[in-house]
């Protein structure tokens, strides 16, 4: 009994927030609830009342109506026009999720039955743990193994699924330091209900600690090199003349002219595909099926590794996408190490 | 149910009806009558209802505790078969292949559906489905959910799922022939003077579910077919390991499973349509507004799908197009619920069972509406996708709604499928009990939605405990109330009163023939004169 009572005492009604994502969707998830309650409200009244003074022992008799024009047209119009509010609201948080700011820090998440691993810049590995500094963007580059996940922090209202086969990105800023849930929120087998872990909150000074105790491998990019050679990609990716296969010396986020005449950038995916099925888009001048497919060969965590490598190639490219006229810096891929979690953004 | 009326003490007075006109399995297993083949259907699919309800009980039992009572692998496979069994093998053919299949050829006026053969090659479909269903229960369940996504369904999961998913192809199968059925007896067996506009609205909302059984369920049918290739044979359609995509999966899915959706609730807001106007002696207020809101339904339930999938990575534009598709998908819902309401208004209303229903279904889908904007609005979607809010949300639609609307339909029309009348006290009893029960499972899920809680958990951090406490005794309550009625409705088949033509001086073609009808429903073909919930006062119309 006293147990019960505690824990009806200790009931939670509304989640923390802890992210400034949070709040703006609080305020419109009590936006479309208060609405929803006035039209419940309206509704309810207006069967109770109907049903008490027209009950059959005051109202013996109907008056036949046969309906009104007008009113249908309110009930429709008017309910719409809010919900356009709702609509139009509701885009702008949308579009405000799909774009992280470009000073975002970037941590990559792979998806796996049934754990979440996490690699950080610096080439720190966590496994269903995710350290983040307080007041910094923070952008997720999410992969799968096998089948669909979803990674969701209740606590920053952040949510988006993890479909094999594609990258997937979120963002948030946290904004309270704290210790909060991370969970999987689309069905994947048996121990879906296992797949979760914290999301840990630091003031930036005890983050720069925490960072500051791990990596021991090498940063990110470090072991995407180490990988590069061991699978013998620099046999032909030459660094600084032409070889078999194209340069990957300032590729990342610039075009590419394929043979097909299509341009593409060179992102993270199309690093990716590249990677797995090189034959999929071919460079101009190039032949097929020089590169052997590594699809299976290699994890996701691998090809993380091998695109921050080929990243660090390109040296201070933002997030975002930069002019092609950039001539290519030649620098010591080790210039990455030196980034700790706190400038990763740099990379 | 023939044999029990034999040994009624009234045997002498009884008529011939469709009941008692033949006798022994055969006359049942083989016959073309809509009225028998709808008995056939009601008994399948409460059973049906039952064995899912039975695994909701037993996942309700493993929620009691965080660490959840029962394995993970028992948990997922309960859910699943729940989910699967709920949906196809109850929901699709609750009201279609029961009431509607019983009542609309009498309400236009009809001897029988205009394929009374192929009305019974749907239920024996549909029995072929529900055995391979069961199959894979007996076998060892499926695991999957009932969206059956890929690659998980494909590659990965190790339960039955062929059996579950041929399952449900054959099922699918049986409803669409009832759609077509239906459609077809619409349009070219309405007795004369029965135009489109006297039509009553349980016959408009099925005959635009019929146009959703029809156009969409084939898609079902390929995309399961897909599945089963991928997993029988490793084609690379769904899974990227082999050169599929995923995202084609939950398209091709949803594309059936959404406009599903309104095959589970049209027929719904048919029966509460004949029940609000019965009950209130009134004639419908707006009826060309909610007949035509239910084909707006039709047409707009196949361009929505798309907002199951806000958060899988489809483009911001395809997000933006489905947003506001599924707000006016909403608009003719809201339509529906305004008008039920104001036609009690200047009504003579009265509380008897099957109104208690209505009020039950306008309250509660009115809910699960209003919360579905919650989830048609691109940004609180993001915030509740995947977590208890949806599984709050679409069971007030589809058990707060569509039950109740079965249940409602069922104590409208026993006494036109059976001739007995029911315990009204007992009956009043249990439709409090089920609200009662309804709102204390589902509510506070709600809540554990907004919290975090993601959906198809076999265990759970402790602070959600509280709540999922309350939701397990409400289910348990949910479930006495619906034992009650299954009791006295046996129970009344023997000894219930006789009820007469007419027992609620109701309006419509059914009211108007003997209870339970005979064979041909009409001695002579009916001529219509008047619209449809014609209520005069209701002396005129009892006397």
């Amino acid at each position: 009994m006293l147990a019960s009572m505690r824990i009806l005492a200790d009931l939670p009604l509304f989640p923390v927030a802890a992210s400034e994502q949070a709040g703006s969707i609080d305020a419109l998830y009590w936006f479309i609830t208060a609405i929803s309650i006035l039209m419940t409200v309206i509704i309810f009244l207006g069967l109770g009342i109907f049903a008490w003074k027209y009950h059959n022992k005051r109202h013996p008799h109907a008056t036949q109506i046969e309906g009104s024009t007008k009113l249908e047209l309110t009930w429709s119009i008017l309910p719409f026009l809010i919900m356009l509010i709702m609509f139009g609201w509701g885009a702008d948080l949308y579009y405000k999720a799909q774009t992280p700011p470009k000073d975002a820090m970037e941590i990559f998440v792979t998806g796996k039955q049934w754990m979440w691993k996490i690699q950080y810049p610096d080439g720190t590995r966590e496994i269903n743990a995710l350290h983040v500094p307080v007041g910094q963007p923070v952008k997720l580059t999410m992969a799968s193994e096998d089948v669909i996940h979803s990674f969701s922090i209740p606590a920053f209202r952040v949510r988006h699924d993890v479909m094999p086969g594609h990258y997937n990105t979120l963002w948030f800023t946290a904004t309270k330091p704290g210790h909060y849930h991370l969970f999987c929120t689309e069905y994947c087998g048996d121990q879906h209900a296992g797949m979760i872990g914290w999301v840990d909150v630091l003031e930036p000074r005890e983050y720069a600690n925490w960072a500051s105790g791990g990596a021991s491998q090498g940063s990110l990019a470090e072991q995407g090199q180490k990988l590069f050679e061991q699978n013998g990609c620099a046999t032909c990716h030459l660094l600084d003349q032409q070889g078999r296969c194209p340069i990957l010396r300032g590729l990342y986020n610039k075009p590419v002219q394929l043979a097909d005449g299509r341009t593409v950038i060179a992102d993270d995916a199309y690093i990716r595909e590249s990677i797995l099925d090189p034959n999929a888009k071919i460079v101009a001048g190039f032949q097929p099926n020089v590169m052997p497919n590594f699809k299976g060969q290699i994890s996701e965590e691998n090809v993380i590794q091998l695109i921050a490598y080929i990243k660090s190639l390109s040296p201070s490219t933002p997030a975002s996408q930069q002019g092609s006229q950039q001539p290519p810096v030649v620098i010591a891929p080790k210039a990455g190490a030196a980034a700790k979690p706190g400038g990763a953004a740099q990379h | 149910m023939a044999t029990l009326a034999q040994r009624s003490p009234e045997v002498e007075a009884e008529e011939v009806n469709y009941l008692n006109v033949e006798h022994g399995w055969k006359s049942w297993l083989l016959t073309t009558d809509h009225k028998r083949i709808a008995v056939l259907y009601i008994i399948s699919i409460t059973l049906m209802f039952f064995v899912g309800g039975l695994m909701a009980v037993l996942f309700r039992i493993n929620l009691l505790v965080p660490e959840g009572l029962f394995s993970a692998e028992t948990y997922n496979r309960l859910f699943s078969m729940h989910g699967i069994i709920m949906v196809f093998f109850f929901l699709v053919p609750s009201i279609p292949a029961t009431l509607a299949n019983f009542l609309i050829p009498i309400m236009v006026g009809a001897k029988d559906l205009a394929f009374p053969r192929i009305n019974l090659l749907s239920w024996y479909l549909y029995i072929a489905g529900a055995l391979l269903a069961i199959y894979a229960v007996v076998r060892g369940g499926v695991d999957t959910g009932w969206t059956f996504y890929a690659p998980f369904s494909t590659t990965y999961s190790n339960s039955y799922v062929l059996a579950a998913a041929f399952g449900v192809f054959t099922a699918g199968f049986s409803s669409i022939l009832t759609g077509l059925n239906f459609i077809v007896t619409v349009h070219k067996m309405r007795a004369p003077g029965m135009t489109w506009s006297r039509l009553p609205l349980f016959v408009w909302s099925n005959y635009a579910t019929g146009l959703i059984q029809v156009l969409g369920t084939p898609v079902l049918a390929i995309t399961l077919l897909l599945l089963a290739f991928e997993r029988i044979a490793h084609v690379g359609i769904f899974d990227p390991n082999i050169g599929g995509d995923p995202i084609l999966f939950q398209h091709l899915f949803w594309f059936y499973s959404h406009p599903a959706v309104y095959i589970m609730i049209l027929p719904g807001m048919g029966v509460i349509s004949e029940i609000v106007s019965c009950f209130s002696r009134k004639r419908i207020f707006g009826y060309n507004f909610v007949a035509f809101s239910s084909m707006a339904i039709a047409v707009l339930s196949f361009v929505v799908w798309g907002h199951h999938m806000f958060i899988t990575g489809e483009s911001m534009y395809t997000g933006l197009a489905f947003s506001i598709l599924s707000f006016m998908v909403a608009v003719p819902s809201a339509i529906k619920v305004f008008n039920w309401t104001a036609t009690m208004y200047k009504g003579s209303v009265s509380f008897d069972t099957p109104m208690l229903y209505a009020f039950g279904f306008i309250g509660l889908f009115t809910i699960g509406g209003l919360t579905g904007l919650h989830l048609a609005t691109l940004g609180t979607d993001i915030a509740t996708h995947g977590t208890y809010f949806v599984v709050a949300h679409f069971h007030y639609v589809m058990v707060g709604g569509m039950v109740m609307a079965f249940m409602g339909g069922m104590h409208f029309w026993w006494p036109k499928i059976t001739g007995r009348m029911y315990p009204e006290a007992w009956s009043k009893f249990a439709a409090l009990i089920v609200f009662i029960g309804f709102n204390l499972t589902f509510f506070p899920q709600f809540i554990l939605g907004y919290l975090g809680m993601p959906r198809r958990y076999h265990a759970y951090p402790p602070e959600f405990q509280a709540l999922n406490v309350l939701s397990s005794a409400g289910a348990s309550i949910l479930g006495i109330g619906y034992v009650i009625p299954m009791v006295y409705f046996i129970w009344s088949l023997k000894n219930g009163p006789r009820a007469g033509k007419n027992p609620w001086g109701a309006a419509g073609l059914e009211w108007q023939i003997q209870s339970p009808p005979t064979t041909f429903n009409f001695d002579e073909t009916p001529v219509v004169t008047e619209e449809a919930y014609n209520y005069g006062p209701l002396e005129e119309i009892v006397g």
